[in-house]
Order: C-alpha cells, then structure tokens, then sequence
C-alpha cells in the first residue's frame, strides 16, 4: 500500500491530546507519524494531501446503523451504506443486528465483513442477543464474538423479561461484551407513531409515553446494580449497558445517576433527538416517524444538556433507510426511521459547535474518541501513531446544504433535505484508502 | 383536510354558500358543476356522510363514483397512492375520502395533486361534520347568521360527551368552535378523554362530572363509544352509563333548555335514551339534513379554486 502525506491541516485528535497544526503519515493502513508541519520524516515518495485550512480528525465512528444487508437489499446494501458512511466522514459503523435472518450467527457476521460486501468503510457487526430477536433464547456469545461482533442488542425488539434481560447481561459481562438496548416498554406502545401528548391527541395519533422509554431503562440499571452486587465483576469485566438512542429527559437523568452510583452505563444520542421536536411531524411527514419518536421541546433541551454537560458518551445516527415507497403511506403505517449517515456531522458542527459553542474537539471526541471506546474499538477515535489509518478532512467553516436527491445511501427518507449544514467532508480516508472525496 | 386550515371567512364563505345552494332552484344547481367528475373514496363504512357527500356532488350536477375498500383492489393490496393516481387517470378532479389512518388525506393531496375533502380520517378530524353541526347550532342560537366572527358563539358553552379519544368529529368541533367564542366542554372518564386534550387548542375544558357539565350547557353532543377503536381498552359499560348516558331525567334535571347533538350513529340505550334522541331537544335528524348543504359548499369550493381544501 502506498504512503499519504496530509500536510498543513489543523489535527484535532481528543484522544491523543492534540489540536494544532500537524502532518501526518500514513502507510500500511496505520497512522506512522504525526509530525510538526513540513518535519515528517517517513513522508519520501508519499502521495500528498494539501490539508491547508482544513481540519484533520480521526474517521468518525458510528455505533448505530441499520446497513439491511442480509436480506433487505431493496432498502440499503453494506456497499451503499457505507458509501454513504464515508460521505459523512465516518471510517467505522457498526451495524444492528435486525437483519433478514436476524445475526444470530458467527456465519452471518462473518459474511457482513466479507470483503465481496464491497464495504468502504469498516463494519463492526453487532449481534442478536437472543435468537431472532424474540427476546426468548440466547444466542452463542462467545462464537459472536469471536466471529468479529463488538456488542449485542435486540435493537427494536427491546427485552422486556427481567430474567433474560438478567442472564443477557450476564452472558454479555462473561464475554465482555457490552449490551445495548432500545429502551421501550413495547406493552406501552402498541398501535403508537409518535410521542404522547396533547400533539398526538390533537393529531388523533396514538402516543408512545416517555416512560415506556425510562422505565426499561431503570429496570436495565437496577439489573446492572444487581449483577454488580452478586460480585460479576470478579471475573475480570464489568457488566456494561448502553442505551440506545436516548430521547426523554427521565432516561438521561437515569443514566447520570447510575454513573455516579459507579456503574458502567453509557448512553448515545441521535441528531434528529438533539435537534427536533414532535412538532416536526407536522402534517403527518413520515420523515418524522422513528422509534424512540420526536419528543417535547423539554426532552429536546435535555439531549443539549446532556450532550453540554457530557452524561451523554455518543452521538449516534440510527441511520435506518426506508424504500420510498414504503414512507409514502398512511403515517401509522409507515416504517419507523431515517438516514443519518450523511447529516450527522454537519448538524453536529453547524448547532453543536456554531450555535451551542461546544468546543469542536468536544463534538468530533462524542463522534469518534468516545464511541470507539465504548464499544472498545481498538485503534480507531485516535490517530496516534500506530492506529488505524482512519482520518476525515473537513473544511470547518464551509456552510453546505443537504441535498437527498446526491446522496450515497439507496434510501432517500430525511427530513434535513434542503437543510444547511456546516463542516464540508474534503476526504475520507478508511485504513490508508482515499474512500470519499468531496 | 382539517378545520384548523380553514380562516374564519372562509367558514363563513361555506356556510353562505350552503343557505344559498340549498334555497336554489335544483334545475339551476345541477348545471354548476354539470359533467364534473368525483370520486368518493371510503375505506371505512357510512351512511349519512357518504350519502350526504354523495347527494351533494349530484345536486351541483357532478358525476360520482364511489370506491369502497371491500369491493376494489384496496383489497388486493393496492397503496392509498396508487389507488388516488389510478382515481386521477380516470379522470376524477376531486377525490372525497374516508379513511381509517389520520392524516391520509394529506397523503393523498400530497400524491394526487387533487383537492381532497377530508370525510373523516382515523381519530384525528371530520371538518365537515363540524361544519354543518355548526350550521345546525347557529340555526338555533342564531337564527339567519351567516357571516361567522371571534364572537359570534359568545356565550354560548357546548358540552361533548363520550368517548373524545377515538372521536375526529370531537376534535374538529374543539379545534372550531372555540374560534368563534364558544367555550367547549369536554366531558368523559379519562380512559376515554386524556388530561392532554385541553392543550390541544384554546378555550377547551375538561369537566368529569357528566351532571356539572350539563348544567352549564347550551349545547350537548353525545358521542358513540367506538367500539372498533378501543384497542384492547377495558371499559365497564354499565359504569359508562350510570356516569355518562344522557337520559329524559338528566336532562331535563341539568339542562332543560339545551341542544342535543349527536354526530351518529347513535346507539340506542347506551351513550343516549331512545326517549332523548327522539325528545324535543334532538336536533340529531336535523344535522344530518344540514349535511347536505353544507357538503355541496364544499364540494362547489373544492371544484372552483385551485387547491382548495377543506
């Protein structure tokens, strides 16, 4: 593999404490020196990238998306979708379990990372934690991950028994392996699109409450408690739930206090939670349907705050594409979700970093350092030497606008399109190979 | 699509037009929309709304079809986009639908292109009914009123009963009839009338004493329980009645003077007495023939401007 020289960006790498004006070498697919700018040594004969006025960060990494790939091929391939991925600057996805059939198995995560996926970026497959997400059997933890899966869920078919969700976590603890749940008390939400309220009465729309999001998580966090008392720990790991996709107030305010309590509890927080409300559903727009759904302004303000005051570890897309023809129906009918993959960082930069003035190694740390360590992606979220060779090139100050009609992914359901974003992707580069170039 | 789209003109635009349209000569009225071609679309049985729409378009002179899910290819699985486009190409220029999902007309305005009249979509509205129930009221408190403004129903307090949860005809007479200064009441168990229907607009209330409620009235309009909505709800019926069914004693205990509206159907003995909807207070028939009219105003508005929606 060839060397590339980036030469006169401004290198924000939160992990490795770096944010200044940098060269960087990569070879092999690792990163081989930082260096001031113009003293690298081991650049002889390196392509060059003029990275003047731009910013340099580690590849983003993405701990939430929905690729579709086995079995829904009409809705996103791994091979779009991390097209896509790496329009957005992410260099590693890791991708939910809710598959057709369902990762169960070391074949099936094995064939997500087979290099005939033609995937851009590095995928990370998470297992099912139960045997097709029926939240009854449990799958083989230990040949998942030795197969390669980082992580197991019942994403969208949350675990609702406290005795398997118990020995899931148990399991998960023994393997090291961390849990992540899609916190909703399916008892509470049947025949729901959107969330409770005098919104969703008015619109005539049955509405899922926010404690069916809280309350499993608490159930989670009183497992977590439990499993810690009866002394798991001493086996070396120690059991690690993640929330996913955090939307009300109560369930942030349930993941501080279980971190204080000194339990490894993380959580993600999506774009559209930090950034819209249940209003947006508007005239019933699909592209306003997802599951956990737009929540009040309340809850809203509480994702800023959580992700301000640094309770929230991720920021992490869901990105979960729809066939248009299946979002061009009846709002109740139609599929929950939307894309991400493309928005997450100009919406992070443009309102996170511009209007909320979040120091912007902050936003790329909760966009790559932060969820690759929590899922304990080894070499990746850092380009300190010896890591991945996984790099985005932004111009920071570039506005753009989100035009869906260009993008990379198969499925066009968004409700930024037309949206102005800030932060342009220049290249994206996935262990040393220049995979997007804007 | 919902009466909140509707400016106070154009209510009274609509309720203008019906007096005049119903007072016309038929000959005359047939010729207005003479040859037009409407489509009725229901995905969910009627009688009176159907019939009424039906009646309105042919008494303007329209040509009608109407689509029903047990007897098209909604059977076979064809999406409500495919179902209006198909509609379109066969030359409909107005499409008139009912349908179990909320929100689907502007689906179908949004896919078609074609003004759509909302006969009723899922829980959320059914603005003709509040319309012409509209019509039925000022046809009592104020008789030969037509332009409609903020104050015209001051002072006037009207009570809906029953089951507001599952009820678009409950929500689009709450959503309207607080804009012309009427207060609006409602009034039911909670399983069936949430806390959060009073932040669903101004000058809503909720009152859980049915007899409280009563007492204040001028108006009263009984709802069905929707049966086919509850969704697993549990609800004890006998209980229901005791607290909720409006009966000659009550009534004339409560609100000996009031209004009694019921959007229909009714069940008999359940929300309402036999003796009651058939007593003096009743104006439940004299709704449904204000339907009519109403419905040829809204369909003449529908054909004659561009986009129109109601």
């Amino acid at each position: 593999m060839s060397t590339l020289l980036i030469r006169g960006g401004h290198l924000i790498d939160p992990a490795a404490g770096v944010d200044g004006l940098k060269d960087i070498v990569l070879k092999d697919g690792r990163v081989v020196e930082v260096a001031a700018p113009g003293k690298a040594k081991q650049a002889e004969g390196a392509e060059v990238i003029d990275a003047t006025g731009l910013t340099v960060a580690p590849g983003l990494v993405d701990i939430h998306v929905h690729l579709r790939e086995p079995g829904q091929g009409h809705k996103e391939t791994i091979a779009t979708g991390t097209a896509a991925a790496a329009a957005g600057g992410f260099t590693a996805v890791a991708a939910m379990p809710n598959t057709t059939p369902t990762n169960d198995s070391p074949e099936i995560t094995r064939w997500m990372q087979a290099p005939e996926r033609g995937s851009s970026v590095r995928v990370f497959p998470i297992g099912a934690a139960t045997r097709a997400l029926k939240g009854e059997v449990l799958n083989d933890y230990a040949a998942l991950k030795a197969a390669g899966v980082v992580a197991v869920t019942d994403d969208g078919h949350p675990i609702l028994k406290d005795n398997i969700m118990r020995e899931v976590l148990a399991q998960a603890t023994r393997n090291g392996l961390s849990v992540i749940q899609h916190a909703e008390d399916t008892r509470m939400t049947q025949g729901a699109s959107m969330n409770a309220g005098a919104t969703a009465f008015r619109l005539g729309l049955r509405g899922m409450p926010p404690e069916a999001e809280y309350g499993l998580v608490e159930r989670d966090i009183r497992l977590v408690t439990e499993l810690v008392h009866a002394g798991a720990t001493k086996a070396g790991h120690q059991p690690h739930l993640h929330v996913a996709h955090t939307s009300t107030a109560q369930a942030v305010a349930a993941v501080r206090q279980a971190r204080r309590n000194g339990l490894r509890v993380t959580c993600e927080v999506a774009p559209h939670h930090f950034l819209l409300t249940e209003e947006h559903v508007g005239c019933y727009s699909t592209h306003a349907k997802m599951n956990p759904p737009l929540r009040s302004a309340a809850d809203r303000d509480a994702m800023i705050q959580g992700i301000l005051d640094g309770v929230v570890d991720a920021i992490a897309t869901d990105h979960a594409p729809h066939a248009a023809q299946e979002k061009e129906v009846e709002f109740e009918r139609a599929p929950n979700g939307i894309t991400g993959l493309e928005t997450a960082l100009g919406l992070s930069l443009r309102w996170l970093h511009h209007e909320w003035k979040m120091p912007l190694g902050r936003v790329l740390s909760l966009l790559s350092a932060q969820p690759a360590a929590l899922l304990n992606l080894k070499g990746r979220g850092t380009l300190a030497v010896g890591s991945f060779a996984d790099v985005v090139i932004f111009d920071p100050k570039q506005e753009w606008t989100y035009q869906v009609r260009d993008s990379k992914s198969k499925s066009r359901n968004t409700p930024f399109d037309g949206w102005t974003m800030q932060g342009k992707v220049k290249w994206t580069i996935s262990e040393g190979r220049v995979v997007y170039r804007g | 699509m919902s009466v909140t789209t509707l400016t106070l003109d154009e209510v009274s635009h609509i309720l203008t037009r019906a007096s005049f349209l119903e007072a016309e000569d038929p000959l005359e009225r047939a010729k207005r929309l003479a040859k037009r071609k409407i489509a009725l679309l229901f995905y969910e049985s009627s009688t009176r709304t159907r019939t009424s729409f039906e009646l309105a378009a042919k008494g303007l002179g329209s040509d009608t079809t109407l689509v029903s899910s047990l007897s098209s290819s909604i059977e076979k699985g064809e999406t409500l986009k495919d179902t209006g486009l198909t509609l379109r190409a066969l030359g409909a220029e107005a499409i008139i639908l009912r349908h179990p999902n909320s929100g689907s007309p502007w689906l179908l305005e949004q896919e078609t292109r074609l003004p759509v009249l909302n006969a009723g979509d899922g829980m959320h509205e059914h603005p003709s009914q509040a319309l012409l129930d509209l019509r039925t009221m000022l046809n009592h408190l104020r008789p030969g009123v037509t332009q409609v403004g903020p104050e015209t129903l001051a002072g006037v307090t009207v009570t809906i009963v029953g089951d507001i949860l599952h009820s678009r005809v409950a929500r689009s007479n709450m959503l309207l009839l607080p804009r012309l200064g009427a207060r609006v009441i409602l009034c039911g168990p909670p399983p069936l009338l949430p806390d959060v229907a009073v932040d669903a607009g101004p000058g809503i209330e909720v009152e859980r004493d049915f007899e409280r409620a009563l007492a204040q009235s001028t108006v009263v309009m009984m709802l069905r329980i929707q049966a086919e909505r509850l969704a697993g709800l549990q609800l004890d019926l006998e209980e229901y009645k005791t607290a909720y069914q409006l009966n000659g004693e009550r009534l004339a205990k409560f609100a000996p003077t009031a209004l009694v509206l019921h959007p229909g159907p009714i069940i008999r003995g359940l929300e309402i007495t036999p003796e009651v909807a058939d007593g003096p207070q009743s104006l439940i028939l004299e709704q449904v023939h204000h339907g009519v009219a109403i419905r040829m105003a809204l369909v003449e508005r529908a054909l004659t401007q561009k986009g129109g929606q109601a």
